[in-house]
């Protein structure tokens, strides 16, 4: 609630008459990162300094070109449209400069992470933890804070969201769609969908054994759409604690 | 000695005949656009034995999209961007290959791709993308002749791989989303002189002209950028047409568009129109009409009919009479939700608010269609059609374009739906009624095209990577085999020293694949 209230306070200023750039940008990337660029499924991009696109050039070749292997899409459009989007993208980080820092602690936030949350028992960050859900080294640098808070939430409120856009070029290996197998010998096998193809599947169980089948030559096959393994936290941590919490995946940059 | 000499022309005449069948000497195998090989020594008894014979790998990172020839002992193909190479039919080993040195700055919408070349007597025809038309020396590589065929500048390129008849190259163009004015042409085989050029958008004073608003004309479109199809003796060339320009907004070209979305019949002498049919009036989809038409001579409702197929973008299966254009089916194969049907009269009942709008309309078919440029294919024997359905839904929007020659130019664009997992399928349908006889589900929208043959097999791709055979009666799936890319051009089969290979490419490689 708080996080909605600061987006409204820094809508207000700008509530001049749509330029192109600021339509475009509606259109393409708002989507994913958030009306004014606060970040959602695609990182904060109301920031003074992109990691990733420090001049205007290297922003207008990430448009165009995407990045590869992520849900960030390649995005069409006139050279003369581009240059507008990049120009609204920087005024998003001027806006934002004078905004006050997050609220949350992150130190506490990577207490409650590896402690009372136990997420470390099915998420990775750099070497540490378990493997049944998605690493988190870098997490802050793909998703905005809301985005980070509703994971934790309502982990399945996006669960299958993030391959459309990709698939076509990489295979699904962040997917981590749950899949349940019994096979020909009456063997259940319940784990995280690592790839498929139309003909075979692969898995790995949560005791991160790696599984291959031929589809045509299993009993059951079961894909669980919508559905996580992960619990909901919304009654186990007060509020001031998901602040912390959302703070300290924010702060993961990856390996520096 | 007359007599000697005519006899030895029958055998010759008869030999050619029967090495036609052994190898693949235009882009769908024969003019009729079947995509059906009648070879038949790997069958659905033997097909889970075969394995990869050779592989040759491009050096170019762009897909790989080629239909490749074969003649003479040769494999001919082309790779992107717009090269062409001879291969060893025993090996792959290139025996030579041209490198088309381009500008930097053409201007593509899909990337840099090629789908094949042509081959009369001993001249290979390529097409490139800065919009030239080569001939190259078949035993060398070394150029013939170079024929500018439009200004690459103002948007205009070439992907398409040429059709050659007996005394002239057939060309399309592309360039459907740069506010280009599309046409089909005809050159001299010998010399590169331009014989005639059909404008698939009517300029003023021609019939259907009328059917766009103002100078929407002028940056039309109607790209023919996929192989037509060709009846010798009715003299006609059948040729799908693209979508009108500028894309997704059908307001700023008010009126149907002709001939843009359209099937097209050519008298091959002068490039006049016989008749068209129009799968998708005014379209704000992107639904090109480019598919190769495929040519069926059959029993139709109680009498022998010549019969063109096709099974459109749109998510439609369309029969149609050959000879004179008229309707006879159009049914869904594909998930569509923007037509309640085809009318009798062959003009779709469009379903109101499907349009895009600025903010945004989820679509089926998505903007890749219910199918795309891969190859169908149709076995006489089975007397079925099959197709590569994509089911992939897009929101497509609306914007406004500013147009600028040369440059990009749609009026709007289109996004993936989240949460909604695409997936796919080849279909069997059957042309005497437009049903689907049977599916065979893949895992994700395919990019591949099939081929059919006679030891009942149907051979086609997959987007992750697998090349199978199906049963082509049942559409049960006999071998399969993971080569490591997607599948983005068409099967064909040939045989050589006596024994029949399928050859496909996926990801950069060509594959031929063997029993034994
Ligand atoms: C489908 C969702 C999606 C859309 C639409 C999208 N992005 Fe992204 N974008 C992402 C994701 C996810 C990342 C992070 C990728 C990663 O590292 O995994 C990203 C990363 C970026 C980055 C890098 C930020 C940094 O770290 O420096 C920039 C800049 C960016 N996007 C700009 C844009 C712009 C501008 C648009 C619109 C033209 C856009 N994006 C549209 C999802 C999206
Ligand atoms: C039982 C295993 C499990 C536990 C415990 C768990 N998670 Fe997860 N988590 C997953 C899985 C699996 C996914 C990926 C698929 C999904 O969203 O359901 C996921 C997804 C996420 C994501 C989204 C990642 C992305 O790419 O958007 C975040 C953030 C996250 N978890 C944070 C946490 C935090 C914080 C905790 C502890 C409070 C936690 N998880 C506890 C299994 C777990």
């Amino acid at each position: 609630m708080r996080y909605r209230a600061t987006i409204l306070a820094l809508l207000a200023p700008c509530a001049f008459a749509a330029t192109t750039g600021e339509a475009l940008f509606h259109q393409h990337c708002a989507p994913c990162h958030g009306a004014n660029g606060e970040g959602g499924r695609g990182p904060k991009l109301a920031r003074l300094k992109l990691p990733r696109a420090p001049d205007d050039a290297t922003l207008g070749s990430l448009i165009e070109q995407g990045i590869p292997g992520t849900e960030m899409p390649v995005t069409r459009m006139t050279d003369a449209e581009r240059a507008e989007v990049i120009a609204y993208v920087r005024s998003l980080g001027r806006a934002a400069s004078a905004q006050v820092a997050q609220a949350g602690d992150p130190k506490k936030g990577e207490l409650l992470f590896w402690g009372k949350g136990g997420c470390g028992q099915c998420h990775t960050v750099g070497p540490r933890g378990g493997r049944t859900g998605p690493d988190l080294t870098d997490i802050g640098v793909k998703r905005g804070p809301a985005n980070l808070r509703q994971s934790v939430l309502d982990p399945e409120a996006e669960t299958p969201d993030n391959f459309a856009q990709y698939r076509k070029v990489i295979y699904m290996p962040d997917n981590y769609l749950r899949v349940r197998v019994v096979t020909a010998d009456g063997k259940q096998i319940t784990g995280a969908r690592v790839d498929e193809d139309t003909f075979t599947i692969q898995i790995r169980d949560d005791g991160s054994h790696i599984y291959s089948f031929r589809k045509d030559q299993l009993k059951e096959l079961h894909e669980d759409w919508g559905k996580s393994p992960m619990p909901s936290f919304r009654n186990k941590f007060a509020a001031s604690e998901l602040d912390d919490l959302v703070a300290y995946l924010s702060s993961l940059t990856g390996a520096q | 000695m007359k007599k000697l000499l005519i006899v030895f022309a029958i055998a010759l005449a008869l030999a050619a005949a029967a090495a036609a069948q052994m190898e693949w000497v235009t882009y769908s195998g024969d003019y009729s656009g079947q995509r059906h090989s009648t070879l038949k020594q790997i069958d659905r008894t033997n097909v889970a034995k075969l394995h990869v014979k050779w592989m040759y790998q491009t050096n170019d990172l762009n897909q790989f999209e080629v239909t490749p020839i074969v003649s003479g002992g040769v494999m001919y193909i082309s790779e992107p961007p717009s090269n062409a190479a001879a291969l060893d039919l025993h090996t792959g080993r290139p025996l030579w290959l041209y490198r088309r040195a381009l500008p930097n700055d053409i201007h593509v919408c899909c990337g840099q791709v090629n789908r094949g070349v042509a081959l009369l007597g001993d001249v290979v025809y390529l097409g490139t993308l800065d919009a030239h038309l080569i001939a190259l020396d078949a035993k060398t590589g070394h150029m013939l002749w170079d024929t500018a065929v439009a200004d690459y500048k103002t948007g205009y390129s070439i992907t398409v791989a040429p059709l050659a008849l007996k005394d002239k190259i057939i060309i399309g163009m592309s360039g459907g989303e740069y506010g280009v004015r599309g046409f089909l042409d005809a050159y001299d085989p010998k010399t590169g002189a331009r014989l005639w050029r059909f404008w698939t958008v009517p300029g003023p004073g021609e019939p259907g002209h009328e059917t766009w608003a103002g100078d929407s004309w002028k940056t039309g479109s109607a790209a023919t950028w996929v192989t037509g199809s060709y009846d010798a003796n009715l003299n006609l060339i059948y040729w799908g047409t693209g979508n009108p320009g500028p894309d997704y907004d059908g307001d700023i070209r008010k009126g149907d568009d002709l001939y843009s979305d359209s099937l097209l019949a050519l008298d091959a002498s002068t490039g006049k129109l016989k008749w068209h049919y129009q799968f998708t009036p005014n379209d704000t989809h992107d639904w090109d009409s480019t598919h190769t038409p495929v040519l069926i001579d059959t029993q139709f409702r109680g009498r022998a009919r010549k019969l063109v197929a096709v099974a459109n973008r749109n998510g439609f299966f369309y029969v149609l009479d050959r000879e004179t254009g008229e309707f006879l089916i159009g049914k869904p194969f594909a998930k569509e939700i923007w037509a309640t049907e085809i009318d009798s009269h062959g003009r779709p009942i469009v379903i109101p608010n499907t349009r895009p709008t600025p903010e945004g309309v989820p679509m089926y078919p998505g903007v890749h269609g219910g199918t795309n440029y891969m190859s169908p294919s149709y076995s006489p024997e089975t007397g079925l059609f099959y197709v590569s359905a994509r089911q992939e839904p897009t929101s497509y929007y609306r914007a406004t374009p500013e147009y600028d020659a040369g440059t990009y130019y749609v009026a709007g664009g289109n996004r993936g739906i989240p949460g909604v997992e695409p997936s796919g399928a080849i279909k069997a349908l059957d042309p005497q009624s437009g049903e689907v006889r049977w599916e065979f589900p893949l895992h994700s929208p395919p990019w591949s095209g099939v081929l059919s043959t006679s030891g009942g097999l149907v051979f086609g791709g997959t987007a992750e990577g697998n090349v199978f055979a199906l049963d082509s009666a049942t559409g049960k799936p006999l071998w399969d085999f993971q080569t490591g890319a997607t599948v983005t051009s068409n099967p064909i089969s040939y045989e050589l020293d006596g024994k029949q290979y399928v050859a496909l490419a996926a990801g950069r490689a060509l594959i031929a694949f063997g029993l034994e």
